[in-house]
């Protein structure tokens, strides 16, 4: 109720601030918008994480979206964020890697974005160097393979379009554009993708049944003799299917990407990659933090008998010498059944997350 | 984050007049009188007393209802858990989130893990969200502890284990659950509390390999959850592990 009450403030201050247009902007309140918290995520976790330095508004979600799809912010105007994050993909690319303007190729495979306001560390990008999400989203634009522009182009082209200096003002009560609002806009539009209407969030809920090939699924997933997923990829008791951590799964016995290890210059964390969501992975191929493995038979089969020793393997992933856990070819299909009942239908295509 | 008041803390018989104060419990480690911090993890150097030569690369546990005893017989009970987390270094210090009178304390105790009461599947939000909970199919409720590394097997191999410790269940027949528990109670002795204490709390975490069972990572070093006298062994060893340490 103080919460209700807090917000009707806020919108009648918002109110009074269109009446005064042109007065002193410190008085203009954008309109607060709470996030859409699926009841799973309310009742088994902790809630998400929103600086408040950069509170949700109607009006910043707004230009975050705009912003998203809009490829103003590449040098040559060809590329948004949705080029290499598209809704249909889970915010993902289907390809391996994604080109940037020039056509050069990164060498890793674009993340998809949801429930990043739950990733309560604010580590992102695959080996965790940015800390919060507006620091994540400066980086795309000035990457040279990537947007390959530069900050100061991309605010002076903003500043002189004709809608983005009143969108600004709207959101933040400021014409003035600057890289740093641009970001925040953006990590609010982010934020609002939340992705927890599954099959399998609705059988938690009691509203979808489970097929038995499913159910048997999730027993090799929680079965710490057979699967042992859950130790990093959640449960039914996380519905984010990820620790957020960032782990060596066995991919290589030789790295060719330092993963964390580029980033902390610890020897102990070569090889290590954040662990991603396994919600969603109908629509978000290849998997790995390369793209290597185009399909999910082929991610089970690496935990099976695919393994690769090397120093830094997390003590997680058992029997490396046999090359896994060697499931059967049954609970191969079983567990495959269950990981795509984690994909969430509702949210690719909600026109919320569409240009 | 993970320190949490659960419940309202039993306060029982405060004198008036008396100053009230925080206590501070600071969890550190050793391997057998080595100091042992996130700093010396990743390394293959510890001994068993197996003789198995390890590395700890990640280290959590859980602690709960922080105890104080009186003389005479009336306890003072934080109700509450606080996950240590070696790996990050946090949470290692526990302050009590109530204040206790200040004054001499003939015992102060705490629970490693959960009791039954406090062990529910699922009702902490920030354990599920840390990734804590055991599966439902052993039974479900949280771990009591993550102790991981490599040990040198006897194929001279880097190998990992996963000593995880929770409550004990014999899953034989899935459907016919059969437990025992495997929570303790650890007792630090007689402790003088003064204004903002800090008390020292010893983990030895060789301990866990030691005694009374002598443990062989050869034989016991994965898939240790649904292992039922692995963890009646955890829990018979672990009765060894702490230690009170310095109090100022």
């Amino acid at each position: 109720m103080k919460e209700i009450s807090y917000i009707l403030v806020l919108i009648l201050l918002l109110s009074c601030s269109k009446d005064d247009s042109g007065d002193a902007p410190d008085t203009y309140m954008p309109t607060p918008l709470a996030l859409d918290v699926p009841p799973l995520f309310v009742q088994k976790i902790l809630p998400p994480a929103i600086p408040f330095t950069n509170p949700q508004t109607v009006q910043g979600v707004a230009l975050g979206k705009k912003l998203f799809f809009d490829t103003i912010l590449s040098a040559d105007n060809t590329q948004s964020c949705a080029s290499c994050h598209a809704p249909a993909n889970a915010f993902s690319d289907a390809s391996q890697f994604s080109d940037g303007i020039d056509g050069v190729f990164g060498n890793r495979n674009s993340m998809p974005i949801f429930n990043a306001a739950f990733n309560y560390n604010e580590k992102f990008f695959w080996d965790g160097r940015s800390f919060g999400l507006e620091q994540q989203a400066l980086e795309p634009v000035k990457n040279p393979i990537e947007m390959h522009n530069t900050w100061e182009q991309a605010v002076t082209d903003l500043q002189s379009s004709a809608d983005y200096p009143n969108l600004f003002q709207s959101a933040f009560g400021t014409a003035t554009i600057t890289k740093e609002l641009v970001v925040k806009a953006i990590a609010q539009f982010e934020r609002t993708l939340i992705s927890g209407n599954s099959k399998f969030d609705k059988y938690l809920l009691g509203t979808a049944t489970l097929t038995p090939q499913e159910l048997n699924g999730f027993n090799v997933f929680m079965d710490e003799t057979k699967g042992d997923c859950f130790h990093c990829h959640g449960s039914d008791n996380n519905p984010l299917w990820t620790d957020n951590i960032f782990h060596n799964n066995g991919l290589d016995a030789v790295f060719a990407d330092l993963g964390l290890g580029e980033v902390t210059g610890d020897p102990s964390d070569n090889g290590k990659f954040k662990s991603p969501s396994l919600r969603n992975l109908a629509f978000t191929a290849p998997y790995m933090h390369d793209g290597r493995f185009n399909t999910l038979d082929e991610v089970i089969n690496h935990y099976s008998e695919g393994l690769q020793n090397s120093p830094t393997i997390d003590p997680l992933m058992k029997m490396v010498a046999q090359g896994g856990i060697q499931i059967t070819t049954q609970e191969k299909a079983d567990l495959k059944a269950f990981l795509l009942s984690l994909s969430d239908y509702e949210f690719i295509n909600n026109p919320a997350f569409q240009n | 984050m993970l320190s949490i008041v659960l419940f309202s803390s039993c306060v029982e018989d405060e004198v008036p007049g008396l100053q009230n104060t925080n206590v501070s419990l600071n969890f550190k480690h050793n391997w057998d009188g080595t100091a042992v911090t996130n700093t010396d993890f990743n390394t293959i150097q510890y001994f068993t007393a197996e003789g198995d030569e390890l590395s700890i690369e990640k280290l959590r546990y859980l602690i709960s209802n922080v105890t104080f005893h009186k003389s005479n017989g009336e306890t003072i009970v934080i109700e509450g858990y606080n996950l240590v987390d070696v790996t990050n270094n946090e949470n290692v210090s526990y302050i009590t989130p109530v204040q206790i009178p200040v004054g001499t304390y003939t015992n102060v105790s705490f629970t490693f893990g959960f009791d039954n009461t406090d062990n529910v599947d699922a009702v902490y939000t920030d354990l599920n969200s840390a990734s804590w909970n055991v599966p439902m199919m052993l039974g479900g409720g949280y771990h009591f502890m993550q102790l991981e590394g490599k040990f040198i097997d006897n194929t001279a191999t880097e190998t990992g284990y996963q000593y995880h410790a929770i409550k004990a269940v014999d899953n034989t027949d899935p459907m016919n659950l059969v437990f025992q528990d495997t929570f303790f109670t650890v007792n630090l002795g007689e402790v003088i509390v003064h204004n903002n204490s800090s008390v020292d709390v010893n983990m030895n975490i060789a301990e866990w390999f030691k005694t009374p069972h002598q443990w062989d990572l050869n034989a016991l070093h994965s898939m240790l959850m649904p292992n039922f006298s692995a963890q009646v062994q955890m829990h018979e060893n672990g009765q060894n592990v702490f230690a009170l340490g310095t109090v100022n």
